[in-house]
């Protein structure tokens, strides 16, 4: 295999250093290496970041596939600089049992772009009432470790209960999709003055936060890990911050675009009012919130109360966007937009360093999700697992910068920092801002 | 005026505009001959996802007085059951030429997303969508109160001072919507009564003032008592106990009705259900403008739909081309 010469990359740390990565493992990391051979890429100015790691991605396949599949998603993932995702199980057939997980884990290794690490279903077909084949995933191929019914909540104290429990005996983890069914029946959008105006049915910040209450409780009871994912509200980070400091093991994680964007969106803008309005790319489950709530979600990233940024990368075809606000779907693709929507909320803003993006997005992560050889330090002899990142760059972010087979993206046309210019998964998936065609990726 | 999409977006002086061009197009329908040549050659698409007969039919009569062609579109005996697009529906409206299109849906935001999609190169009327805005029914309220207080004087006028009380299931009315942006900015004063459960949990971001208890608004004698129809189907969602209760604490019986002042105004949008949220004592009084309502309606649509259709620059259609 080539070896590579990364030189001059600057470090989380602040440090520069040059790379040399031979045979999918970083064999020499310092100063002024040299290698006869080897593929030279200049890295003045970029910055080296652990391989990002997503804890939540829909990657659609088996079911999916006019939206996304294993193959577009993980070129997605490697544009946005991961090396890694846990792939949702509301897929079709869901992935409930060991068949389902290990095709997915299968096509992720066939596509070789990230490590596809399948998320597996609590509940049997995610309908909330028996228990999915929990043991048989955690002990399958896939070696699954998370457990979701994402897209739908847990919503049976009973049966989160019992998920709880039986998940703790496989060193699993639970992540809920907090939302109280009953309390958001038809709900299309955040609860308060502008969805009373806009005629749009409310999702109360309640409906979140009674639900995230109860499982750190349950989770407390019964000495079980719980992750919570997107979670959304500035009540929710209250809970999650008592939680924590009672000792609970409760792990949260809160996507880019509840760090940048409100529910104002929704209403379109100046001059014309209603002018853009209804716009279902800003459609998503949780609903995009208040102000109030993007700032101190913010805050909660930076102190730690909220552990991870995870992407809830969701793709639709575009019918399923084109059409009016009720009949739309729920979700936005967010895998080549996470880090520098990151960079400009968190790292702009100076509440998170590098250090600190590179635990949001790649060693908590890879930590609560349990996904081996992922989110650790750029180091010689570990694999080579690493985003090469121009922080100097600003752009106009378009559809020409998505790499996945859907464009819902609710950053078109908005300036963005950043650029991804490189991403090793072992050996390079993206070089100079362009994803490497299958055949020079793929794995098996 | 290109599309009229919600009362919000109106100005003071493009809301008078519209309802003093209204009070135009009544006066032509005071003669023998109504209908005008204006819209003569133009198409107009009455898009109704939803059942509603008498906005359907109130539409009609008001484009086809003013000569334009209507093609009712009605999406329940359409392909739109069958699943298909709104883009769809729009895109072969285009094709079909209309130049103006009316559209009720149940999806709030419906006419918006229409107007700005590019499927369809027409005016776009919003004649209802979901639990959004109706602002047809807002300006025709609007038309029917300043008629009844300022009479023949009432071109160029607007409603300062006037206190309007609006009853009933405010959270899931776009009329209420339509209604509080509308006389906001033509100076009234609005006060919405209903128990909590039917007002948005937000409302006190709202420009009016909100009781629960009828008879203390009744109290303050406004100028305007307007009733909205109440769905029983709603005591399933646990919104009220049972229709018994909702009367007897916010229906406007004839108790009720006496203690008003003779001056006051009682109004309903329709379809009304009589002994729920209002007695025969008040929707028959001398003082109720329910059927006055429905023929200003077709007023100010006209009105609507002729400012949408030729813009708002071109000459009073009432005078300059009849002759």
């Amino acid at each position: 295999m080539t070896a590579h010469l990364i030189r001059s990359a600057t470090l989380v740390d602040g440090s520069r250093a040059d790379l040399l990565v031979r045979d999918g493992v970083v064999v020499e990391l310092g100063a002024g290496l040299s290698a006869a051979g080897a593929t030279v890429i200049e890295a003045d100015g970029l910055l080296a970041l652990p391989g990002l790691v997503d804890l939540h991605t829909h990657l659609r396949e088996p079911g999916g596939e006019a939206s996304e599949t294993v193959l577009t998603g993980s070129q997605a993932a490697a544009a946005g600089g991961f090396t890694a995702v846990n792939a949702m199980a509301n897929s079709s057939p869901v992935a409930d049992t060991a068949g389902v997980v290990e095709q997915v884990q299968a096509l992720g290794e066939l596509a070789g772009y990230v490590t596809v690490r399948p998320i597996g279903a609590v509940s049997k077909g995610l309908a909330g009432e028996q228990l999915s084949e929990i043991g048989a995933m955690a002990t399958s191929r896939a070696k699954v470790r998370v457990f979701s019914d994402d897209g739908h909540c847990v919503s049976d104290a009973l049966l989160m209960r019992r998920a709880l429990e039986y998940i703790k005996g496989f060193d699993g983890v639970l992540a809920q999709h907090a939302q109280d069914p009953r309390l958001t029946i038809g709900a299309q959008m955040n609860e308060g003055a502008l969805s009373a105006e806009l005629g749009l049915a409310g999702w109360p910040a309640v409906a979140e936060e009674s639900i995230i209450a109860r499982d750190v409780l349950l989770a407390e009871h019964v000495g079980a890990r719980l992750h919570i994912c997107h979670l959304s509200t500035a009540g929710s980070v209250e809970v999650v911050r008592w939680a924590k400091a009672r000792g609970i093991a409760v792990t949260a994680e809160v996507t880019p675009h509840h760090l940048l964007l409100t529910e104002q969106l929704i209403a379109g803008g100046a001059p014309a009012p209603l002018d853009g309005a209804y716009d279902a790319r800003f459609k998503v489950n949780p609903p995009l919130r208040r102000e109030e709530d993007v700032l101190a979600l913010r805050a909660a990233l930076a102190d730690g109360t909220i552990d991870i940024v995870a992407t809830d990368h969701a793709p639709h075809t575009a019918e399923a966007k084109q059409c009016e606000w009720a009949a739309a779907a729920n979700g936005m693709v967010g895998l080549e937009t996470a880090l520098p929507v990151v960079h400009q909320t968190m790292v702009e803003t100076g509440l998170l360093d590098w250090v600190g993006v590179a635990r949001v997005l790649s060693s908590e992560p890879a930590r609560i999700g349990r996904v081996e050889g992922h989110g650790h330090a750029i180091a010689a002899g570990a694999p080579a697992e690493f985003t090469l990142y121009d922080p100097a760059a600003r752009r106009d972010f378009g559809t020409a910068q998505l790499a996945g087979k859907s464009i819902n993206s609710p950053y078109l046309g908005r300036s963005l920092p950043g650029r991804i210019v490189a991403t090793f998964h072992g050996r390079p998936t993206v070089l100079d801002g362009a994803v490497l065609a299958p055949e020079l990726v793929s794995g098996s | 005026m290109r599309h009229l999409l919600s009362t919000k977006q109106l100005s003071r002086e493009e809301a008078i505009r519209i309802l003093d061009v209204a009070e135009d197009m009544s006066d032509t329908q005071q003669r023998a001959v109504k209908k005008l040549p204006t819209l003569r050659g133009k198409t107009v698409v009455n898009l109704f996802f939803e059942d509603s007969t008498r906005t359907r039919i109130s539409f009609e009569a008001a484009a086809k007085r003013l000569s334009a062609d209507v093609i009712n579109f009605a999406a329940k005996g359409s392909s739109v059951s069958k699943g298909e697009s709104l883009k769809d529906t729009a895109q072969t409206l285009a094709a079909i030429g209309a130049d103006g299109v009316v559209i009720r849906h149940s999806a709030s935001g419906a006419p918006a997303v229409l107007a700005g999609s590019g499927w369809i190169d027409a005016g776009v009327v919003n004649a209802g969508d979901g639990t959004h805005e109706h602002p047809t029914q807002a300006l025709l309220d609007a038309f029917t109160m300043r008629r009844r207080l300022h009479g023949a004087g009432s071109r160029g006028r607007d409603l300062d001072g006037v206190h309007v009380v609006i009853v009933g299931d405010i959270v899931h009315s776009r009329v209420a919507r339509s209604n509080l942006w509308l006389l906001r900015t033509l100076g009234a004063e609005v006060t919405f009564v209903a128990p909590p459960t039917l007002l948005p949990s937000a409302v006190g971001a709202w420009p009016a003032t909100v009781r629960y208890d009828l008879d203390e608004a009744l109290a303050e004698q406004p100028d305007v008592v307007m009733m909205l129809r109440i769905q029983s189907e709603r005591m399933h969602e646990a919104f009220f106990p049972n229709p018994r209760e909702y009367s007897r604490q916010w229906g406007l019986s004839a108790e009720r009705w006496a203690t008003l002042p003779g001056s006051a105004l009682v109004m309903h949008p329709g379809p009304m259900i009589r002994g729920l949220e209002i007695s025969d004592e008040a929707a028959d009084s001398s003082q109720s403008t329910i059927l006055e309502q429905v023929a200003n309606g077709v007023a100010v649509r006209m009105a609507v739909l002729f400012l949408s259709m030729t813009g708002s620059e071109a000459a009073n259609p009432t005078e300059t081309e009849i002759a």
